[in-house]
């Protein structure tokens, strides 16, 4: 597999390089231990937003940090948690005496890593609230198990806290909002090819060049099912079928629609993906009110997508459209 | 017939070799069912733990066990740092200020790390965990004290039990972990926390088998 790197060793750091020399005026970046802190951080009287997970995801999280939306993230090697040790020093640099909401996508390493930080950094005397996204239903959920992925809703989360939390908006208030937009929305991913850590230097599965995976999460792992490849159409289909029923999506409901490459899809083929999520939730009488298009919540260069809703109401459609001024996703 | 500061040392040192010695094959098993970097990730954490012990001076087992611990929750990373790290913690904790442990001193510093990992990962026994392998070792290494048998003898039946519970995920279903994302898929392999887990132990019996003839 051919990638455009010096060392498979040096990826991560090297990647962090880059986003300091492009960014100064938004964010800092640590090496020791490593984060991305919004350049004017912490802001006081404003509560933190701390995020962060695996490298290889990019732009999330670190693309997400700025005004309006992340104080901090942490980045961890290629798919793997980054440790407590990161969040806890992320989480003091950005108190800004109103408590720190960490926002924590549901995978095993990043739940017990954030909880190891919260209870670190409670025990300095600092507020901090946790609140986990689970938006995939690609997974049973269950509460035997592991439980559900956080996926897209993520991203749109810490959008819609951050604005809240530019509002000087309580920590309690910050973390119920961030509960509220992880239970109304839902996501589930496909994938037309494997990826490649720069680490294994191999492909995460071999798929056929007429096969496809479906319900996929975000580190190359396999997805539930693997199946013929098939028209647009019918996967925008299947993925949408299964995230309105879940929830469910009802008719007269307003959305935002988040259509999200993998990272190795073109944006022409995302189009097509949303001008046929268009007519699928027009003919269940849903009205996309806000979208997201692009590459987001990306699994290095897989092919492939994922869809995600929210459920929208006012102060959610509101505080999306708040400004927002970060390297990856800006809104004014 | 006990457990030195010098032999946890070695315990240490050789648990590094033995991680490396296979970690393509604990990345095989990760990928199959997970995200491929179990054995790259604790490669990176025992390398660190190796490099912690030897700046820790002093015969203190349970200083050299948190050393590890420490080391292992600030450089693995994923759900291996957070739960080895706590078992090398607790294991620590219950081991503070002993400069050695018979079987009994080594059970429950076994036992303590074990309830560790399960308060902290909330996996019960056939989850296709790093519990399979833990639980059952303790279990045997509580039998053996019971039988009255000799330390030696102690690790390896734990070691043997250790070993069974790895084989036995293979036909499990995940459902902890990121293997549970699989579903019915992870039917058939074997779990790669439960392989580094069993190697904990093996290595254990290879170093500490020594300690019979003091």
């Amino acid at each position: 597999m051919k990638k455009l790197i010096n060392d498979p060793d040096a990826v991560v750091r090297e990647a962090l390089e880059g986003i300091e020399a492009a960014h100064a005026d938004k964010v800092r970046v640590v090496y020791d231990p490593m984060m991305i802190v919004r350049a004017d951080a912490p802001v006081q009287g404003k509560v933190g937003i701390v995020s962060g997970g695996g490298s290889g995801h990019e732009p999330m999280h670190g693309g997400f940090v700025g005004a309006g939306m992340l104080d901090a993230a942490c980045p961890g090697e290629v798919f793997t948690s980054p440790t407590p040790d990161q969040m806890l020093e992320a989480t003091k640099a950005v108190d800004g005496g109103a408590g720190v909401l960490h926002i924590v996508k549901n995978y095993t390493g990043d739940v017990l890593n954030f909880e190891m930080a919260a209870d670190l950094a409670k025990g300095e005397g600092i507020e901090v609230e946790a609140v986990v996204t689970n938006d995939d239903v690609a997974v049973q959920d269950s509460l035997y198990t592991a439980g559900r992925r956080g996926v897209g809703i993520t991203v749109i989360a810490e959008k819609i806290c951050g604005a809240a939390a530019e509002e000087r908006r309580p920590l309690a208030d910050v973390a119920e909002l961030c509960r509220r937009v992880n239970d109304q929305g839902r996501s589930m991913g496909m994938a037309l090819t494997a990826c490649v850590t720069p680490g294994s230097g191999q492909p995460s599965f071999d798929l056929g060049d007429d096969e496809m995976e479906i319900g996929i999460g975000i580190h190359g792992e396999p997805g539930r099912y693997r199946e013929q490849l098939a028209p647009a159409a019918d996967i925008v289909e299947r993925l949408a079928t299964a995230i309105v029923d879940d929830l469910p999506y009802a008719s007269g409901d307003r959305v935002l629609a988040f259509v999200n490459g993998m990272g190795g899809t073109p944006l022409i083929e995302l189009y097509i993906v949303y001008r046929e999520l268009d007519r699928f939730l027009q003919g269940r009488g849903i009205t996309i009110e806000r979208r997201l298009i692009g590459n987001y919540i990306t699994s290095l260069e897989m092919a492939g997508c994922s869809i995600t809703l929210l459920r929208l109401d006012d102060e959610l459609t509101r505080l999306w459209d708040a400004p927002a001024d970060t390297p990856a996703l800006r809104i004014c | 017939m006990s457990i030195t500061a010098a032999d946890v040392r070695a315990w240490i040192g050789a648990y590094a070799r033995t991680i490396s010695e296979h970690r393509v094959e604990l990345v095989k098993l990760d990928t199959a069912i997970g995200d491929a970097d179990h054995g790259t990730n604790m490669e990176r954490g025992m390398k660190a733990a190796v490099e912690k012990v030897d700046a820790t001076d002093g015969d203190d087992i349970g200083a050299l066990l948190k050393a590890v611990g420490m080391a292992l929750v600030s450089k693995v990373g994923g759900a291996a740092g957070p739960l080895y790290g706590t078992l090398f913690l607790q294991m620590g904790m219950a081991t503070t200020g002993r400069d050695s442990l018979d079987l009994a001193g080594w059970a429950g510093a076994l036992e303590a790390g074990v309830k560790g990992v399960q308060a902290r990962g909330k996996a019960e026994p056939e989850d296709k965990t790093m519990i399979d392998a833990l639980l059952p070792a303790v279990e045997a290494l509580r039998a053996a004290e019971g039988d009255g048998a000799a330390l030696g003898d102690a690790l390896h039946r734990s070691a043997a039990a250790a070993e069974e519970g790895m084989k036995a995920t293979i036909p499990l279903e995940a459902r902890k972990g990121r293997a549970s994302y699989l579903g019915p898929r992870s039917v058939g392999h074997q779990d790669p926390g439960a392989t580094s887990a069993h190697l904990l132990l093996q290595t254990a019996v290879e170093t500490f088998g020594g300690a019979e003839r003091r």
